[in-house]
């Protein structure tokens, strides 16, 4: 993996070289050294060890803006780089909203985050496939069949400009997602950590093996409203549609379903967010696109639209301060807030079971998508472990649902939230959710299986 | 390049590879973007590195990397083959590779019109052109606009003695109008929706979709959607046009099509296929009319080549015939597992930097003849007419899907009704695509680009093309997305 030493001395000679000839210079270095071992039908599919380094110059002239970015690392490619960032940007009309380069002056100090971790960085091929051997054990033994993924390695990413701030964060990666399949159903689970250790894939697998044997044969129920427990990965993938509109650029663009509503209580008193990238189970750099540092922001409180973030340019259209959610310039977009954490409560899942007479539990959901943006109404599936739950016990597995479900709605109708975890999904990033039980939940359809 | 994945073949095989094969690949992009009347991104990069797969003990193994010296390539190579070693360690199956001849050959697709010769202020003045038009709309609150321009050299080298050289341009253009009133959004993109039109040229894909004139009739129908009423739940006739149903195609045919999806390899993310080997020339898929094909030599189409990414030839294989499952798309390996004997084509990476796995290609709904689409619309006594996609779903096995359109209408008595807001449909999909009674002519059909499909661990994104002309499907489900 790139040193912090060499991506200083690329970001330095670009510097150098764009020196006087443009009014700001920013560059940015991304290594990735993460390898991932694919596994299906008991054995290895895909084994694969990419590894990559980009380097971007932005560069602001006259007002106009431009970023351009390229692969070669020798000091002629970058010098070449920087030349085309300054021509393109002279090609352009001018931005009258472009803020300068950020200064390092004024900018109060980082707080230090470590999400490195010298053995997952160097796990070997070979670490990875006796990992997989373990997890397809675990199928064998129960005459089931594994697929999934077992991940790891680092990245890196450098930032540096002409008013002399310099930015560096790596980080490790460690992945893990097994599903079992047997005859007609499947269980699953998924892990997503800067250190292996946090990985526990044999428990996964054992759970998704336990999820599949306990879902065989599932029974078509109507669809309707129902009573349901979400476990955490569920909450996230839900979720991860509603984070957007807490970007201030969604409200300037008149985009978010918080449009003027912010102050007001739209959700359930015991729904409280926070975009907190110094949380301990979270992951990340703690500053953002253009360098700025992220401030923890309470998104929502007690139900309460609190707060929205802010990159440095839509801050200064709506008159706040930036919280460090930029993207990096230029881009449409603004800022996003990527390390969410839900305040969680204190029933556990079983706890929820129990307190059921009739529900469904859902392990994970699949293909959500926006259908109404405004009211913020999603549909998709749900996925790999759906049960009904009856008089307090997981009775069966049951086909697997089609949903149309608003977001602001259901988190008025969550009746009990469990401890918030770490948890990982396939829609959003991986953030600290709790799982919850939600009444009243829209079932539109079901399908075959 | 030739030297470079030579280099890499022979290091793999020295090491005790038992097939190898390089991709050396220099890419070159822009992204323009616009919103409201002002440039919002621009942003120009290139790309240059390697990809190495090696099959060693029946394993695959993979690495790639950027630094193009011998230092470089060897370690690379020698890396791609200790990865594939260790898949030994918990292998079910050794891979088996079906046969295809060492082609020699240069390939290049069209482009009439080099888009990197023509200026960013030219580009630029396209997009902001239309945007003045859509802010000149009262009603709307956002405009957007964005252009993609591509270039990829690629050269394909393997121990079997294939060597090919393919240049691709890539070609994208689209415009959006976005309206906030009414306590509702509407939005309205033109040609297409998510980054408009895709295809395998130059600029002249720009000229041809010519934005500027359809800016206004976009702005206009997000702004009266706003007070428009709702499309309502309820079973109806629909027909769905041209681009609406090549993401239908994507979703519902594309992917269940995949063998790797249907032997489970895919389970874990994208998912597997209810299209199993079993129901191979059995299932009928759709009704009698409907012939769906996998044509990776469709000049233009966005999933067009001249060779996949393991050198296999471009082909044109059908999925469905005559409304039977009949066919996969497949890869060397996936195919000598239901004993093809001969890979349909469709391996592809998104980058030098991640191994090949099973795309689509251009999966086409071959045109019938129900003429025009208004021809179309006056033989439809009670239904709705459902344009360009807002929302898409559909479960792991393929089965059931949720589509919603930016725009519909009325259809009653073979007339054009009320514009429609919030159009959605559903359905299990055998049932829906054998419910297809009407697919128009030729003269309807349009090969969209779909840039942006989504597979594999990690997530590879890939150009895909659709071809197809509006149809009718009997007694659907509509309405439902929005009853929550």
């Amino acid at each position: 993996m790139i040193s912090q030493d060499h991506c200083q001395s690329i970001i330095e000679a670009a510097l150098a070289h764009g020196k006087g000839k443009a009014e700001g210079i920013e560059v940015h270095v991304h290594g990735s050294d993460v390898a991932t071992s694919r596994f299906a039908n008991n054995g290895m599919t895909q084994n694969q060890s990419p590894s990559a380094v980009n380097v971007s110059v932005r560069a602001i002239v006259d007002g106009k803006q431009a970023r351009l970015s390229s692969d070669k690392l020798d000091f002629n490619a970058i010098q070449e780089l920087v030349d085309n960032a300054i021509k393109a940007a002279s090609l352009l009309d001018k931005d009258p909203k472009l803020l300068p380069i950020l200064s390092k002056n004024g900018l109060p100090p980082l707080t230090n985050v470590n999400r490195f971790d010298d053995l997952t960085a160097h796990l070997t091929p070979d670490d990875r496939a006796h990992t997989i051997r373990l997890m397809i054990d675990v199928a064998k033994e129960g005459r089931l069949s594994a697929a999934g993924i077992y991940t790891s390695g680092s990245t890196v990413s450098a930032l540096g400009n002409s008013e002399g701030l310099f930015r560096f964060h790596k980080q490790t990666h460690s992945e893990c997602s097994v599903t079992m399949s047997a005859l007609n159903s499947t269980g699953w689970a998924k892990a997503e950590n800067p250190n292996k250790r946090q990985t526990d894939s044999l428990s996964m697998a054992k759970s998704a093996a336990q999820k599949a044997v306990a879902s065989a044969n599932p029974k078509e129920v109507d669809p309707g409203h129902y009573t349901v427990i979400l476990e955490p990965s569920a909450v996230l993938d839900l979720l991860a549609f509603l984070w957007y509109d807490f970007s201030a650029t969604s409200h300037l663009d008149k985009q978010s379903c918080f449009l003027d509503k912010v102050g007001q209580k739209l959700l359930g008193e015991n729904i409280t967010v926070h975009d907190d990238v110094y949380h301990p189970l979270q992951n990340g750099a703690p500053y953002d696109g253009e360098g700025m540092p992220r401030k923890k922001v309470t998104l929502v409180d007690k139900g309460v639209i609190k707060n929205l973030v802010y990159g440095r340019r839509a801050a200064k259209a709506m008159n706040a301060e930036p919280t460090g959610h930029g993207l990096a310039e230029p881009n449409t977009e603004g800022e996003y807030p990527l390390n969410i954490v839900i305040e969680g409560g204190n029933t556990s899942l079983e706890e929820m079971i129990a307190s059921t007479d009739r529900g469904i539990l859902l392990t994970r959901v699949w293909y959500v998508r926006e259908v109404d943006p405004t009211k913020k109404i999603v549909t998709g599936m749900t996925r790999d472990g759906t049960f009904l739950v009856e008089d307090g016990k997981i009775k069966h597995g049951v086909k697997n649902f089609r949903f149309n479900e608003s977001l602001i709605e259901m988190l008025n109708r969550v009746q009990a939230l469990g401890p918030a975890v770490r948890t990982a999904g396939e829609e959003g990033f991986p953030a600290v959710v709790p799982p919850m039980k939600v009444a009243y939940f829209n079932f539109d359809s079901v399908t075959k299986f | 390049m030739e030297k470079i994945a030579l280099q890499a073949i022979d290091i793999a095989t020295g090491m005790g590879a038992s097939y190898a094969d390089a991709r050396v690949i220099e890419s070159d992009w822009q992204h323009l973007e616009t919103k409201n009347r002002a440039v919002g991104a621009v942003n120009i990069g290139s790309s240059q590195g390697i990809g190495i797969r090696a099959l060693c003990n029946g394993g695959w193994g993979f690495a790639s990397t950027q630094d193009l010296t011998a230092k470089g390539i060897e370690e690379a190579a020698r890396h791609a083959v200790a990865t594939a070693k260790a898949s030994a360690i918990c292998l079910d199956k050794p891979i088996v590779l079906a046969a295809e001849p060492a082609h020699i050959a240069d390939w290049a697709s069209p482009c009439v019109k080099d888009p990197f010769a023509i200026s960013l202020e030219d580009k630029l003045a396209v997009l902001l052109k239309a945007a003045e038009i859509i802010c000149a709309v009262k009603g709307v609150t956002l405009a957007q606009g964005s252009m993609n321009f591509l270039c990829d050299k690629k050269y394909f080298a393997s121990s079997e003695g294939a060597r090919i050289n393919q240049t691709f341009h890539r070609a994208a253009c689209g415009i959006v109008s976005n309206a906030t009133g009414n306590n509702d959004r509407q939005r309205r993109s033109y040609p297409s929706s998510f980054g408009g039109q895709w295809q395998l040229a130059g600029w002249e894909l720009i000229e041809h979709w010519d934005l500027p004139a359809h800016a206004q009739q976009i702005a206009e129908e997000s702004v009266v959607l706003l007070t428009a009423p709702a499309c309502p739940k309820d079973v109806k006739d629909v027909i769905l046009g041209s681009s609406q149903l090549a993401l239908q195609i994507h979703e519902s045919c594309g992917h269940p099509t995949e063998l790797d999806r249907a032997l489970g390899q895919e389970i874990n993310f994208a998912g597997a296929s209810f299209l199993t080997p079993d129901k191979l020339n059995k299932l009928q898929y759709g009704s009698s009319i409907v012939n769906l094909v996998a044509d990776a030599t469709a000049p233009g189409g966005l999933g067009s080549f001249g060779f996949d990414d393991e050198g296999v030839q471009s082909q044109k294989v059908y999925l469905v015939k005559d409304g039977l499952f009949t066919g996969y798309l497949s890869s060397r390996d996936t195919a000598s597992l239901i004993g093809l004997n001969r890979s349909g084509g469709m391996m592809r990476s998104e980058s030098w930097n991640r191994t090949p796995i099973i795309r689509m290609t251009n999966i086409n709904l071959e045109p019938g003849n129900a003429g025009s689409l208004e021809d179309l619309i006056s033989d439809t006594k009670d239904g709705i007419l459902m344009e360009t996609n807002k929302s898409w779903s559909i479960d792991q096995l393929r089965y059931n899907f949720q589509f919603s359109t930016e725009i519909g209408w009325e259809i009653k008595n073979g007339k054009r009704g009320q514009m429609l807001k919030n159009p959605s449909y559903g359905g299990i999909t055998p049932e829906f695509w054998n419910s297809c009674d009407a697919i128009c002519g030729p003269d309807e059909y349009i090969l969209w680009g779909v840039p942006s499909c989504g597979k594999g661990q990690p997530m590879q994104t890939m150009w895909t093309g659709h071809g197809a002309a509006p149809a009718r499907f009997r007694n659907t489900k509509v309405g439902m997305a929005h009853s929550t």
